[in-house]
């Protein structure tokens, strides 16, 4: 992590989300469940990027993410970077990348699918460029901005 | 079957060798001499579970698998099964396919065919699932093309009419993209017209063109393929019933189609087609609702022996 992306760490132990895309910091706090956090969580908005122009960094203390949260996110800010940190210092930094299958990641928005009706476990595969997510019952696709609001 | 499907449960399962097999298959079923094809599914249990009625379909299942010498277990009409009850379908399928060899079913929630043959451990063929898949009416609308004109590739195909929510010619789109040279015309009025996306999807191996206007790409056809306009499709009545009479089909376009010309139909039409169409050479609709029986003979004698 530069000095210049992250002028400081603001969190001792916990997890560094940084390149999210920009306007993207509420609903990864959305899916993370840290709308109403115990500990302390930092985001910031809009700030400048060498990289990609803006974008918004999430800093959380004690926590570490799980695959399903990393996957979910990925599906919503592949290219971000998640840096792990203990004792105010990087541990393990990974790019996130967008997972193949989102199983049990979002619902299907079609009322009348199985998945839907039964309250399955849902199972979609996802295509890239543009970003898509079929249904593996019903077959429907959801876009980028459907898995947007779909994801939780 | 040759492929590795073990299930009939959307034609986007299939690639072209698997619909090939199946087409080669459905015609070695009418060559075949009666007795012959009476003992290929000769004690076996089919279930034919109908969910949701269709009239149609279930028949020409069910002749499918009594002249190969299965016998029929299941029901027409959700109302007598226990799906009334509350129970899951995955419940349903799993006491099924302890009694049955092959499981044939329609159910009108989308992806239903799907989750039976996740669960199942015999083989599920789809009769539809709601507004998603319906392959074998698919794979017998190739089969008609197949056997009228000896091929698929290089045919010029229109469609005409609901092709917006039409499932048959969706699925028929996706099917016809698998073949070589397949020219598409979408004939539909601007409010029904195919979804962008299937058009999208499909138009990097069909050569596609659109138009509102049933004349004109007429002259150029091998097929036309028509649909039914849904009344309940349009919230607005006027709108239907002038789209409703544009979309009529005589003896009249006879005049301006090429030698060899055929109209096909899912059926059952409403008005959509004159009567008149009935007794020309172009009427292939009836040929094409008879087809579904050897297809559907070909899919049971493929899938019969299958280990899931
Ligand atoms: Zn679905």
């Amino acid at each position: 992590m530069n000095r210049d992306d992250i002028r400081l760490i603001p969190i001792a132990n916990g997890t560094v989300l940084d390149h999210l895309p920009a306007g993207s910091a509420l609903k990864i706090l959305e899916i993370l469940d840290l709308e109403k956090p115990e500990e302390a969580v930092t985001v910031a908005i809009n700030t400048e990027s060498k990289r990609s122009g803006k974008k918004d960094l999430v800093f959380i203390e004690g926590k570490e993410l799980s695959p399903e949260e990393t996957d979910k996110i990925g599906l919503i800010a592949a290219g971000a970077t998640v840096n792990l940190i203990e004792n105010s210092k990087v541990k393990k930094k990974e790019e996130i990348v967008m997972p193949d299958h989102a199983d049990g990641l979002i619902k299907c928005m079609n009322p009348k699918c199985i998945s839907t009706v039964e309250n399955l476990n849902s199972k979609f595969s996802i295509s890239k460029k543009p970003l898509k997510a079929k249904c593996f019952y019903c077959e429907k696709q959801m876009s980028e901005s459907e898995i947007f609001n779909a994801i939780r | 079957m040759e492929s590795k499907l073990t299930d009939v449960v959307s034609i986007s399962d299939f690639s072209r060798k698997d619909i090939e097999a199946v087409l080669k298959e459905a015609a070695r079923m009418e060559k075949m001499p009666l007795s012959e094809k009476a003992k290929l599914l000769e004690g076996k249990v089919v279930a034919s579970l109908f969910f949701e009625p269709s009239t149609r379909t279930r028949l020409s299942f069910e002749t499918a698998i009594q002249t190969l010498g299965g016998r029929v277990i299941g029901f027409s009409n959700a109302k007598v099964s226990s799906t009334k009850k509350g129970e899951t379908l995955s419940d349903t399928i799993t006491m099924v396919a302890g009694y049955a060899d092959l499981i044939v079913m329609r159910h009108s929630i989308e992806g239903a065919a799907r989750r039976a043959a996740e669960t199942s451990s015999k083989p599920v063929l789809n009769g539809g699932d709601g507004a998603n898949q319906h392959p074998t009416q698919t794979l017998l609308d190739l089969y008609t093309i197949q056997k009228q004109f000896g091929k698929i590739d290089g045919l010029t195909i229109g469609m005409l009419g609901d092709l917006k929510y039409g499932r048959t010619v969706h699925s028929l789109l996706y099917a016809l993209s698998k073949f070589k040279d397949v020219k598409v015309r979408l004939i539909a009025p601007e409010s029904l017209k195919m979804p962008n996306q299937m058009v999208e999807e499909t138009k990097s191996t069909i050569g596609i063109k659109e138009t509102e206007n049933v004349n004109e790409f007429l002259p150029e056809l091998d097929v036309l393929y028509v649909t039914r306009i849904q009344k309940e499709r349009f919230v607005d009545e006027f709108e239907y019933e002038q789209i409703k009479n544009v979309y009529i089909l005589g003896k009249e376009i006879l005049k301006s189609t090429k030698k060899g010309f055929r109209v096909m139909h899912p059926l059952p039409r409403i008005n959509e087609i004159k009567t008149d169409l009935d007794s020309t050479d172009a009427a292939l609709y009836f040929e094409q609702a008879k087809n579904g029986v050897p297809v559907r003979q070909a899919l049971l004698n493929m899938l019969k022996d299958v280990k899931k």
